[in-house]
């Protein structure tokens, strides 16, 4: 297992852009069809508004994974924000406390292959998720 | 950076061609609320052909910008959406239904055409 890893960290508002652009990217580089780039780059956009939101800052790592005969692109947003009080209503359609369209994580697992969420109240949050390229 | 809202008789056109981050997105909604009551536009046709990206934020925007010009009494066509942003929008679960879309700018423009004639 190879992997290759870079990050943008999320500040300002316009760090959303700068994440969802370099994802674009590594996922172009990696050979991801025009709609999977799409589901990659608002994946992050996604995971990196929220950290925006809830946590001020944080970031979001790159990885590219090469797992037995499968290439996939991992994604991981982490901060050290308040956490996800309750997880399984996070996960919820249609639940958001920030009044957005609670679009948000239900979405993000919709868009990538792999999903996994780790988060402690006070101490912060992790979500890592990953897409294969189909061959 | 501003997105430039052009007036063709009784009409706003718009085309997004950059990415838009939530800021410009804010501006844009007010800048064309406020171009609609000093013109008095009664249709507006925003063209989304070169964008690539629709997230829920700008979703969010984008839909309340088509609601807040009704309530003026103009109508907002969204035209050009990308098949990758269609496809990336339903798995997001954003379904845009009360919003009125057409292909492209022509069919856009037919299509305020006859909503404001009848």
């Amino acid at each position: 297992m190879s992997k290759t890893q870079s990050c943008v960290h999320i500040k300002k508002e316009w760090d959303i852009v700068g994440a969802r652009q370099m994802g674009r990217e590594k996922a172009k580089e990696l050979g991801f069809g025009t709609v999977n780039q799409a589901r990659i780059a608002t994946a992050i956009s996604e995971l990196a508004r929220n950290i925006y939101l809830y946590a001020g800052t944080g970031k979001i790592s790159y990885e590219v994974v090469n797992d037995m005969n499968k290439l996939g692109l991992k994604i991981i947003a982490s901060d050290d924000g308040p956490g996800i009080a309750d997880i399984s209503k996070s996960m919820e359609d249609g639940f958001s406390t920030s009044g957005g369209l609670g679009a948000g994580l239900p979405g993000v697992k919709r868009l990538m292959d792999d999903f996994d969420i780790e988060s402690e109240e006070g101490k912060g949050t992790t979500i890592t998720a990953i897409k294969w390229v189909r061959k | 950076m501003r997105i430039p809202i052009l007036k063709l008789h009784n009409y706003l056109l718009v085309s997004i061609q950059i990415d838009l981050d939530d800021q410009t997105a804010i501006e844009f909604q007010e800048d064309l609320l406020s171009k609609i009551h000093k013109s008095g536009a009664t249709g507006v046709v925003i063209d989304l052909t070169s964008v690539d990206i629709i997230d829920s934020f700008i979703a969010k925007v984008l839909g309340d910008v088509v609601s807040m010009s009704d309530l003026m009494g103009a109508k907002v066509v969204l035209t050009g959406i990308q098949p990758a942003v269609a496809m990336t929008l339903i798995d997001l679960g954003i379904h845009m239904q009360n919003v009125p879309t057409a292909l492209d700018l022509e069919q856009g423009l037919i299509k305020l055409r006859q909503e404001l004639e009848e």
